[in-house]
């Protein structure tokens, strides 16, 4: 057995605690502390920006598009509002609506990806095939039918990008899951007749945390480009309101009289995906770090 | 032995952990003639294969050579820079590894990697030569030399065959020494035979010093010569074969042979108390102090030297006098015989068959098992024993005929049959790494067919889990662990509480031993064996291991591609089988007395 081929110090041993030392390890990475530092400034200029803005976003405080405004930091926009402050208000929609379609994304997939897995039967064909559908159209097409059908309403938006987030979900879940079913651990749980909902939650579940983890960061990533593509299209909630997909569409036409209209919220989308991207990519290497010690299962 | 001058010399070698310089391996030292093949015997964690892979020059991640010297003729290995050491290996030095379908490239035909070689190291002057030596090969390891088998991809091989490849490979360059890291441990015992023999003939034919490194000391009885053995990364005992089997000086070497089970005369295994101490955590005098039943004072506060005991007989042990003349008892008790079959039978198998989709690999299986009898279910790797064990189980579902318990036959999933039925009948798993989740404490996973079947309140679930640990030999202390933090020995132990908590009147353990040390597979036969004769528990024990059975079972049903060839007392099928599959088996499996009587003669 190639079991023990890995030198055990009490370093390693001391990762080998399988709960919580995941984050913890992680955290150890430079790039996942980049990434956090990166996620939380983001995070902060969305949820305080809006108490810091020094105007009321939708006033007008001077000559459409033009950079230097007195008594603003970033001049105005096309109609004559405040960068600053509609950057700092603009971002709150954008990162509740990525994060909420997200987690539904998520819970979706996983559940379909479990089922499959674990029933290895018709029903797996049957699921995986539906998902295989949703995942031959590109994920803004269909919400843009979606969103065109209905109307951009958040449950719309939510629903649609939830939905077109599943099926990538469910590959990895499936993927992850099916090693862990052929395992002992499952037969013995099935030996003594566990409950099936108790076998899918309690014993595979916290085995494919990991990945899942790496696939919430990235879905979370693309979720809040797909969003901020969308309001760039036109489909706000509020066409009014400030947003920093819209933003972009709206102030790219003076892009070289006024450039700090698209390159704010560019840079803090720019910012935010490549932070969630950092620390899922750190959570995947702890992971695979954590799972070599783990050796030959 | 001394007139010949050696193909390699290890010399004090030390191996440390990288960073904390914690020692791995320390003080290593032996030499290997031309055409001698030397065995190098360890547990698990020992380092034996730490020290195997010293003599390329390599050390794995984490591991660092810190010291000592690897000559072999005139070049000093661990000299060489990093581009000269790997012309050196598979050229002069060259290695088999334990596993040889993950060694081989899957997306290679055998023929090219073979060609590989010989090309990375310029042998031979053009291709031609090279073919060639490739069918010499071949040839030599007794394998077809057409091109129409060396077309075949990896996979297309049996795994004799393939590390059959594996020996091509290592010899193809008349490499002067060559390491052998347990390269038959996954191998049927016929195919470990066939491999053994074509191993020994190649090095005496050719000249080339081997190391065989493996935890096997059957094995190495029947191949080597001289034996090393290692414990907590010194060898502690080194010397001629025979000798070490009939007189051994160090007390490890006694209690891992009387660990071992015997073809011939069944007792009871002795296992070893305790662990090896882990790297850093190793005493400051003799690291086998601890669980030695010679120990004195002095054993505590230093560390033996490794010293002449007999004519090129090394033992690292202050009173190996007395080790020696206090051989340890070889004639244990057998397992008592069952009374017969008066009794009705516990479990009854009527005309079994299963299968795979479309394949049957079980064909008209009838058994019973008595109350209190354990019966073996022996068989190589194929033969259908696990399916066998998982069908009574539950755990197979393709499977048809009629299994009963006490009368009452039984569904072919476990969730489909009644509660009851489902607490009787336990299963132990394999593999210990694989049958405990991770992710749940020893507690948790212990606990949870007590919460499935809710025969206890659950106020008493915490006493009746450290009960169940102590039964199996923990301490109660485990229930707050994960199972990575057990050796494999405590997780089997975990598997079998696991079990036992259900308070089952059958119990079918599948192989339990086979991912486990001598001493710790042992160890835990004695506690099976302790518990079906205390609890009055039926057993089926599948194995692919001969001797074991022996040692535990009243019974043995003998299985070949999914039939039961023989059924009897294990004295009667052992001794004096009637069928000429068993016959074959028993003739192939490696065993220190066969080992000691070929060393003798």
């Amino acid at each position: 057995m190639a079991v023990v081929s890995q030198i055990l110090t009490p370093e390693v041993l001391a990762a080998r605690k399988p709960a919580g030392s995941l984050f913890r390890s992680a955290l150890g990475l430079r790039r996942t502390q980049i990434g956090l530092v990166l996620t939380l400034l983001v995070l902060a200029i969305a949820f305080l920006g809006p108490r810091l803005a020094p105007h009321d976003p939708s006033a007008f405080v001077g000559t459409p598009s033009t950079a230097s405004v007195p008594g603003t930091l970033f001049g105005t926009d096309h109609i004559g509002q405040d960068v600053w402050s509609r950057f700092l208000s603009g971002g709150l929609t954008i990162l509740l609506l990525a994060a909420i379609s997200t987690a539904l994304g998520l819970i979706l997939g996983i559940a379909v990806g479990l089922v499959s897995a674990y029933s290895r039967n018709l029903l797996d064909d049957i699921l995986m095939r539906i998902m295989d559908v949703i995942l031959a159209f590109p994920q803004i097409m269909l919400a843009l039918v979606a969103i065109a059908t209905v109307g951009p309403n958040p449950i719309t938006i939510i629903l649609a990008v939830g939905l077109t987030t599943m099926p990538r979900v469910a590959r990895v879940t499936r993927g992850a899951t099916q090693p862990v079913v052929e395992r002992d651990f499952v037969a013995a749980a099935e030996a003594i007749g566990v409950p099936r909902v108790r076998i899918l939650l309690s014993e595979i579940f916290p085995n494919i945390l990991s990945p899942l983890l790496v696939e919430a960061s990235l879905r979370l990533t693309y979720a809040v480009g797909v969003i901020a593509a969308l309001a760039f299209l036109g489909f706000t909630t509020n066409p009014g309101a400030p947003d920093w997909g819209l933003m972009i569409n709206e102030n790219r036409i003076a892009l070289t009289v006024q450039p700090w209209g698209v390159v704010l919220p560019v840079a803090a989308i720019a910012l935010l995906t490549m932070g969630t991207g950092l620390i899922g990519d750190g959570i995947a290497r702890a992971a695979a770090g954590i799972d070599r010690t783990r050796g030959a299962a | 032995m001394t007139t010949v001058k050696p193909a390699i010399v290890v010399d004090n070698l030390r191996i440390v952990v990288e960073g904390s310089g914690q020692d791995i391996v320390n003080d290593v030292s032996f030499s290997i003639a031309p055409g001698e093949v030397l065995g190098l015997v360890g547990e698990s964690g020992s380092g034996k294969t730490t020290v195997g892979l010293a003599l390329l020059g390599h050390s794995r991640r984490g591991a660092m050579i810190k010291s000592g010297s690897v000559r072999v003729g005139d070049i000093e290995v661990l000299q060489l820079n990093a581009g000269e050491r790997q012309r050196l290996r598979g050229r002069v030095v060259s290695y088999v590894p334990q596993d040889p379908a993950s060694a081989l490239n899957p997306a290679l035909r055998i023929g090219t990697q073979l060609r590989e070689v010989l090309e990375a190291h310029n042998f031979g002057k053009n291709a031609e030569e090279r073919r060639a030596r490739i069918a010499e090969m071949m040839r030599e390891v007794a394998l077809p030399d057409n091109s129409r088998f060396l077309r075949n991809y990896p996979h297309e091989l049996s795994g004799g065959q393939q590390q059959r490849i594996g020996l091509a490979i290592a010899f193809a360059c008349r490499p002067r020494v060559i390491v052998l890291d347990e390269p038959t441990t996954g191998l049927d015992v016929t195919t470990q035979a066939h491999v053994l023999d074509t191993v020994r003939d190649l090095a005496a034919a050719h000249g080339v010093a081997a190391l065989y490194v493996s935890h096997d000391l059957a094995v190495v009885g029947t191949l080597a010569e001289r034996v090393a053995v290692m414990y907590a990364g010194r060898i502690i005992e080194l010397g001629p074969a025979a000798e070490m089997f009939r007189a051994s000086c160090h007390p490890y070497t006694q209690r891992l042979i009387v660990a071992i089970p015997h073809l011939t005369g069944g007792r009871e295994l002795v296992g070893i108390a305790g662990h090896a101490p882990s790297p850093g955590r190793r005493p400051s005098g003799c690291a086998f102090e601890p669980r030695c039943t010679f120990a004195i004072a002095q054993c505590r506060d230093e560390m033996p030297a490794l010293r002449a005991i007999a004519d090129v007989h090394d033992v690292r042990c202050i009173r190996a006098e007395e080790v020696r003349s206090h051989a340890p008892t070889r004639s244990g008790e057998m397992p008592r015989a069952s009374t017969g079959t008066v009794l009705q039978p516990v479990l009854s198998l009527q005309g079994v068959h299963a299968g795979y989709r479309r394949q049957t690999v079980l064909h008209d299986i009838n058994l019973e098992i008595a109350p209190r009898e354990c019966l073996a279910l022996v068989g190589e790797s194929g033969s259908g024993k696990t399916t066998l064990a998982r069908s009574i189980a539950g755990l197979h579902s393709d499977r048809w005929g009629v299994i009963t318990y006490k009368g009452t036959p039984l569904a072919n999933v476990a969730r489909a049959r009644p509660r009851d039925i489902r607490r009787s009948i336990q299963y132990v798993f394999q593999n210990p790494y694989g049958s405990l989740n991770p992710r749940r404490t020893i507690r948790q996973i212990v606990s949870q067919p007590l919460e499935v079947f809710g025969t206890v309140k659950k106020d008493q679930i915490d006493r009746r889990v450290a009960e169940m640990l102590e039964r199996v030999s923990l301490t109660a202390g485990y229930a707050n662990r994960f199972p990575d933090q057990l050796s494999g020995g405590e997780r089997q132990r975990v598997a079998i509480a696991r079990a036992l908590i259900c308070e089952p009147s059958v119990l079918i353990c599948d192989e339990v031993t086979s991912a486990l040390d001598v001493s710790v597979q042992a160890a835990i036969v004695e506690l099976l064996h302790s518990l079906q004769r205390d609890l009055g528990l039926s057993m089926l024990f599948v194995t692919h291991n001969l001797p074991l059975v022996r040692s535990i079972a009243q019974r043995v049903a003998v299985m070949s591609h999914g039939h039961i060839v023989e059924l009897g007392g294990v004295a009667q099928v052992l001794e004096a089988p009637t069928n000429e599959y068993t016959t074959r088996l028993l003739a192939d499996t490696p065993s220190l007395e066969v080992a000691l009587e070929t060393a003798v003669s």
